[in-house]
């Protein structure tokens, strides 16, 4: 292990791991955004939409990353949608994680019992005042736990951009050791800055995990 | 009409090949499951334990598989080995060894979830009764716990067939990369033909999976309550 040689492609990494967290933040926000729609449409049963959206959870569950990537980055040019690899990158992962948001969100929507919608109408609620107050709430409690795995799993996923020629952490370590052949260096890195990233994200899981099991929220 | 490029794949035997490409990421999802649902159920045996060291010591197994992403996972095996123990490992062996470790690590844990979901008084009863360790995994536990780990093992198969896209990176011949090369060979008959073939592998991904998570999705509601 030669630490001169860790010492000097530091920043590189460092860049690299900059990259790779802000795509996947922003992709995981709007991910959010979409799942939250998606659970809120299939909640409500809205006609022909809930359709499209069963549709695009199944597509988007039932393909690999990579493969959207690809048919984002190479196929869309084709038909005239030419995107830039860093937005390729944040449609990618938005168009899969919505569809794994929605389901989290969705399951936590669903456990709140029909009575207390019920109730809440009968105490003159407006249907947005129910969702906004009663259900809303307690649905984003119950689904912290599968919306922590989602988004670990969605960090992890963002190692395939390296494949759309994006300077992330994988780019990085292949590139280094395609160019020195310091391939114990280049992965020793790799896996530390890996560690960085999720280490806490998956910590933080688990402690609010064990924070909201205490607080029961009346079940 | 908009030419989608999509005739390539009519073109000689070009559908045949991507169809074996698809194949050889089969193979080695199917290899790599068949080896870890055993390995996988002795895992979350021993994951439940009452040793606190050797529950301690698949917990970090566990923790380590799952926090690194699989393509580091394939980057570690298959550049690492070569580089600190002299190995030469093929693409296709490299991402087995590393499917059957994360795939190990999934399903133990699984199996630990469905093991401890069983209720404790079942264990003392069967005791009671004087079975012996094995009898009571045997005939009482594994018959509970198969009706909670059927489906969810099912949606880990789908995840692993999802995964093994990735083998591509480390040199694999699959169907994207022969994709690719299907591509590059018609660049100048075929323009939009990456449009085209990226849509079919997209596809047929999709038939792959999307029946077992149906088959999941379908047993989770037959067996509920």
């Amino acid at each position: 292990m030669s630490w001169e040689f860790i010492g000097k492609y530091m920043p590189m990494y460092q860049r690299a791991a900059v990259l790779t967290l802000k795509i996947g933040i922003i992709g995981i926000a709007f991910a959010i955004l979409v799942g939250l729609m998606s659970a809120l449409v299939l909640y409500y049963k809205v006609p022909v939409i809930k359709r499209i959206i069963k549709m695009y959870i199944e597509l988007s569950r039932n393909t690999p990353l990579l493969v959207q990537l690809f048919f984002i980055y190479y196929g869309f040019p084709k038909i005239g949608i030419r995107l830039d690899a860093e937005i390729c990158g944040v449609v990618g992962l938005a168009f899969l994680g919505g569809s794994y948001m929605a389901e989290a969100f969705r399951s936590g929507l669903e456990s709140i019992d029909k009575i207390q919608e019920e109730s809440a109408l009968s105490l003159g609620m407006t249907r947005f005042q129910v969702m906004r107050y009663i259900i809303f709430p307690q649905a984003i409690a119950t689904s912290v736990p599968a919306f922590m795995a989602n988004v670990i799993f969605l960090l992890k996923e963002t190692s395939v951009f390296s494949s759309i020629s994006l300077m992330d952490l994988m780019f990085t370590a292949k590139d280094l050791i395609g160019l020195y052949y310091k391939t114990t260096e280049s992965l020793f890195m790799l896996v530390m800055f890996y560690l960085i990233i999720l280490l806490p994200v998956s910590l933080l899981g688990s402690l609010l995990e064990r924070r909201l099991r205490y607080a029961g929220f009346g079940n | 009409m908009l030419d989608l490029g999509i005739d390539v794949l009519f073109k000689g035997t070009n559908f045949l090949r991507l169809l074996g490409g698809l194949w050889v990421a089969m193979r080695i999802s199917l290899i790599s499951i068949a080896l870890s649902i055993p390995l996988g159920l002795l895992t979350g045996v021993l994951m439940t334990s009452k040793s606190k060291i050797i529950r301690f010591i698949f917990r970090v197994y566990l923790e380590m598989i799952r926090i690194m992403p699989q393509l580091v996972l394939l980057f570690l095996v298959y550049f690492g080995t070569t580089r600190a123990l002299g190995w030469n490992l093929s693409g296709e062996m490299a991402s087995i060894i590393v499917f059957v470790l994360w795939g190990t690590a999934e399903m133990g844990d699984l199996v630990r979830g469905s093991l401890i979901s069983v209720p404790k008084h079942q264990y003392e009863s069967s005791e009671a009764l004087g079975m012996t360790k094995g009898q009571t995994y045997l005939y009482i536990i594994l018959p509970q716990t198969v009706r909670r780990l059927l489906p969810l093992s099912i949606n880990l198969i789908t995840r692993m067939i999802k995964t093994t896209s990735l083998v591509l990176m480390i040199g694999v011949v699959e169907m994207l990369k022969v994709a690719q090369q299907i591509i590059e060979a018609n660049r100048m008959t075929s323009q939009n033909a990456a449009f085209g073939v990226f849509l079919v592998v997209f596809i047929l991904y999709f038939l792959v999976c999307w029946p077992f998570s149906r088959l999941a999705g379908f047993l989770e509601k037959k067996w509920q309550g």
